[in-house]
């Protein structure tokens, strides 16, 4: 590519043609002023702070929207330019309030640092200040609009990068403001990122209000558990405490970005309900213990099912948030003891096709080549919630006009970029539409399509959307997301995802939540003989260790997996938290660290592996879980739990992970048999909210109340609720044949006809079953 | 070994007693420097740098915003503050303590304070029995601001022409 030559202060460098000046000199170290500018949004040149003086210009030039020329010459500090930024700085001082000291940006502000680099020393304005109200946006972000500076980069995030037009300016001039539409509250879910991208204090971190200041803070690098990126983050602590999490810039991970999710799970870290000592149940009753008790009340429980020649009965159930070293040590520790039950995969339900699994659930195509994808197909994936900065990248490409998004989905979800084909299919028809659309890739492709897959395809004419697979080839993706993996015909969507992907020459990505690749990667999976989540939910059990997981609340059918837990003899968990629930059937709970207080590894969805350190020292009694499996291995006798540290378990680990391949191909494929719900009525849907899946983010207090954690409703298609005669608002009973729960319905026309949807992961929900026939009746009385 | 006249001389006729008596004669009638601590004291610039308090404005609010200045500015690491936000949304400190042990009374940190919330008094005269003692909080300052507003105010407004 041909490129031009420019001066900028006596240095002759290169750049692009029709590259904008700032990206060049900001290439080169040359620092130019700037406030609106940001390198991942467009060009708005409305602050005027990056005026430089360019040769033959008659005035000063800014420079985030002047496009070099062969032979420019630039001035960035000469006295033109100087006068232009120091004139450009006062008229941004005239209205910005001179609150510095309550600021919580205060310390790490760019208007702060760039009044004094680049302003007058003294202020010439008398008159009275601009003051503008400010509105609640939400749990997340704090307003304090005076001090805006209408850089509108907040704007330009949500319209271009997280797809919500939530922020805009109304009014012109002197009225003009920064505010949501008609005063609503921000609910991306990526909205936090917005409280970096502010150069001043106007949007600021809520829960981090007054907390602590920029300049005490420690940076320590971490990785988040929340998602299959294994995003980057910053953990700033100030006297061993976590205060306040930021991203770390990643191009190949997560830009410059990261989801709420990351940024403020940490709150549950200095929650109240932190469990913070050893605790035994004997008698009956609850009392604390030492570490000593504690374990020698946890390893005599599982000899004793050990000696009754129940070790085959004893099972570890892992939350998709722990760390490979963690699953290593409980799948380890559960075989030492004679069994081969443990599992991760807390939510799938379909185990059938196990024996012809592939090594890792993983995406076949690295996390950056998701923004140029010519074609993706969504196989049962609310993306914008499960994965939200895959969504981004995914938006990148649609917004370039690059990519076509299609979408099998059981819900009509709000994605956060358009579709070209959006296919609804609740329950089943999920399957039967995935082999349609098969089939019309075996048109598209004159292959043969196999007999098994003809036979349960639906009557959908998919020729459209195969095409568009089809000419994609090897550009293309399917994305399978967790509606699908939860699927009960999970196997059958994979077998066809396999055929369909092969037949097209597109690529796979199964984005399993959190960590869970490194589940795989640690084997944490039964062998041969074994009982996976399903078979050990189904009861049999005498024994369970539970490492950092509340079945009730985290696997799919929560009524089940609290009978199962009931019914077993003895139950040991390791928790960051007390739970209520728990208490009731556990036996020893073991206070364990959460994330920034542990070290450990992590698999991101693309195989790459990362280590993350500690950043705190854990409160109380608590210890980092590997370090209690472990010595409760020690306990039991078994062998080869003497580490010394972390780095012998990775060394232990070295052979897996120093190859492990992120390959996404069932060996062979083969196509189960269709399971049917075997009622027909009312199909309860169901889906994880992306604050609830998991302990941590359930104690997350602001993540609570933000809109992505509902409250536990049923929503109906409106039509199908009025032909049960119900109203929206009103409580209805909903009856699960052998359970009820009164709660209020609202109508939702994303909500296919003839289905209910109800969240899990709440207490009021977990108690229905999943696959059972449901009815919904109003309320006697309705009374309310 | 040689006579020395000169030093037998001044032996015998003492006269460096002489000298010495004759000084102190003259100081004897002198006036005197020195004084009666406790009962009398030198007099104090307004700028005395000695035990610290915390104000109040005359509403009875105090004045500290939490903005951390002074404990960023502090050479000897004597004050932790922590903040959060109180009930009506404003910027509080939960906790303002001072390791009198650590602090040099540079004064730095009053100098930081942008609403002249911590000062150095002129109080000199305090002591600690505890080793736990040196540690004062921040009920404890802003006692002590409450007890001497109008020797602080009075300070500060004498030395207000030269800041």
């Amino acid at each position: 590519m041909s490129t031009v030559t420019i001066n900028v202060d006596g240095r002759n460098l290169e750049a692009t043609p029709g590259e904008m000046l700032i990206c060049v000199t900001d290439r080169n170290g040359i620092y130019i002023p700037r406030f609106c500018y940001h390198e991942k949004l467009s060009v708005a040149a409305n602050c005027r702070m990056c005026l430089v003086e360019v040769e033959r210009a008659p005035k000063p030039l800014p420079a985030c929207a002047t496009p070099v020329m062969d032979g420019m010459k630039v001035q960035t500090r000469s006295i033109t330019a100087q006068e232009a930024q120091k004139g450009t700085m006062e008229f941004l001082l005239i209205n910005h309030p001179l609150d510095c000291p309550v600021c919580d940006q205060g310390g790490e502000c760019p208007l702060q640092d760039q009044a004094l680099g680049y302003g007058r020393s003294d202020s010439r304005f008398q008159e009275q200040k601009r003051s503008v109200a400010s509105h609640d946006i939400g749990p997340l972000v704090a307003t304090e609009m005076t001090r805006c500076i209408h850089c509108t980069r907040c704007v330009r995030f949500g319209e271009e990068v997280a797809g919500l037009l939530e922020m805009g300016a109304p009014g012109r001039g002197e009225h003009m403001k920064i505010s949501t539409f008609l005063n609503r509250p921000v609910n991306s879910e990526v909205s936090g990122n917005m409280i970096d991208l502010c150069p001043v204090g106007a949007l600021t971190s809520r829960p981090f209000r007054f907390a602590a200041r920029s300049w005490e803070l420690t940076s320590n690098f971490g990785i988040s558990p929340h998602d299959c990126l294994g995003t980057n983050i910053n953990i700033q602590t100030l006297r061993n405490c976590v205060e306040r999490v930021l991203p770390i810039e990643n191009a190949e991970i997560n830009e410059c970005w990261i989801a709420d999710r990351d940024r403020f799970s940490y709150e549950a870290i200095n929650c109240r309900h932190r469990l913070t000592v050893p605790m035994i149940k004997r008698a009956g009753a609850w009392e604390e213990a030492t570490w000593e008790t504690a374990l020698t009340h946890a390893a005599n429980g599982l000899k004793r099912l050990m000696d009754n020649g129940s070790a085959a009965e004893i099972g570890g159930l892992a939350t998709w948030s722990s760390t490979l070293e963690e699953f290593h040590l409980l799948q380890k520790l559960v075989r030492a003891m004679g069994s081969d039950s443990v599992d991760y995969r807390l939510r799938q339900c379909d185990f059938r096709d196990d024996d012809i699994a592939p090594p890792l659930p993983v995406s076949e195509v690295p996390i950056r080549a998701f923004s140029d994808r010519e074609s993706v197909l969504l196989v049962g994936s609310n993306i914008r919630k499960e994965q939200p900065l895959l969504a981004l990248r995914l938006r990148n490409g649609w917004q370039t006009g690059k990519t076509r998004i299609a979408a099998i989905n059981p819900i009509d979800h709000d994605l956060n970029f358009g579709t070209s084909h959006l296919l609804i299919a609740p329950g089943n028809s999920l399957v039967s539409q995935l082999a349609a659309l098969a089939s019309a890739v075996a048109g598209a492709r004159s292959m043969p399509l196999p007999p098994e897959i003809r036979r349960i395809a639906d009557k959908h004419r998919l020729t459209d959307l195969a095409d568009q697979i089809c000419q994609a080839g090897g550009n293309g993706l399917v994305v399978l997301g967790e509606a699908a993996q939860q699927h009960p015909n999970a196997s059958l969507i994979k077998a066809i995802v396999h055929w369909l992907a092969e037949a097209a020459g597109s690529r796979i990505a199964l984005l399993a939540p959190g960590n869970s690749a490194a589940g795989a990667l640690a084997n944490c999976q039964p062998g041969e003989g074994g009982r996976n989540t399903g078979q050990m939910l189904a009861g049999g059990m005498r024994g369970f260790i539970l490492l950092g997981c509340e079945p009730e609340l985290d696997c799919m059918d929560g009524k089940q997996a609290l009978s199962a837990m009931q019914d077993s003899d003895f139950v040991i968990q390791l928790s960051a938290f007390r739970s209520e629930s728990v208490m009731q059937y556990a036996d020893v709970l073991l206070p364990m660290a959460t994330f920034a207080e542990s070290s450990g590894s992590y698999l991101n969805c693309e195989g790459r592996l990362q280590r993350s350190r500690a950043a705190v020292t854990p409160p109380g009694e608590v210890k980092p879980a590997w370090k209690i499996l472990r010595v409760l291995g020690n306990f039991l006798g078994c062998r080869g739990f003497d580490y010394m540290d972390l780095e012998d378990i990775e060394t232990e680990l070295s052979p897996r992970t120093e190859n492990p391949a992120p390959t996404f191909r069932l060996g062979k494929w083969r196509l189960e048999d269709m399971i049917e719900p075997g009622h027909t009525g009312l199909t309860r849907l169901s889906g994880m909210p992306m604050y609830r899946g998991e302990a941590t983010l359930r104690h997350a207090r602001a993540l609570q109340s933000t809109a992505d954690t509902p409250a536990p409703v049923i929503r109906v298609h409106p039509d199908t609720l009025s032909e049960l005669g119900l109203k929206s608002g009103e409580q209805a009973l909903l009856d699960d044949g052998d359970t009820t729960a009164q709660l209020p319905v609202k109508e939702d026309p994303r909500i296919p006809e003839k289905c209910i949807y109800l969240p899990s992961g709440f207490a009021e929900s977990a108690m229905l079953g999943i696959h059972n026939r449901v009815s919904l009746e109003p309320l006697d009385g309705r009374q309310g | 070994m040689r006579l020395d006249l000169r030093q037998l001389y001044k032996t015998f006729s003492l006269s460096e007693l002489r000298k010495g008596m004759g000084v102190t004669g003259k100081h004897f009638l002198k006036r005197k420097t020195t004084i009666m601590y406790p009962e009398e004291k030198t007099p104090k610039s307004p700028r005395f740098r000695g035990l610290h308090a915390l104000r109040r404005y005359p509403n009875g609010e105090e004045r500290c915003i939490a903005c951390k200045l002074c404990e960023a500015v502090c050479p000897a690491l004597a004050i932790t503050i922590d903040s959060e936000e109180r009930e009506d949304g404003t910027r509080r400190t939960t906790r303002y303590d001072i390791d009198l042990f650590k602090c040099i009374y540079c004064g730095f940190c009053e100098e930081a304070c942008p609403v002249d919330s911590i000062v150095l008094t002129d109080i000199h005269e305090f002591h600690m029995e505890e080793n736990s003692e040196r540690m004062i909080d921040k009920e404890h300052l802003l006692e002590i601001g409450d007890r001497h507003e109008s020797e602080i105010a009075a300070a500060r407004k004498q030395d207000a022409p030269y800041r």
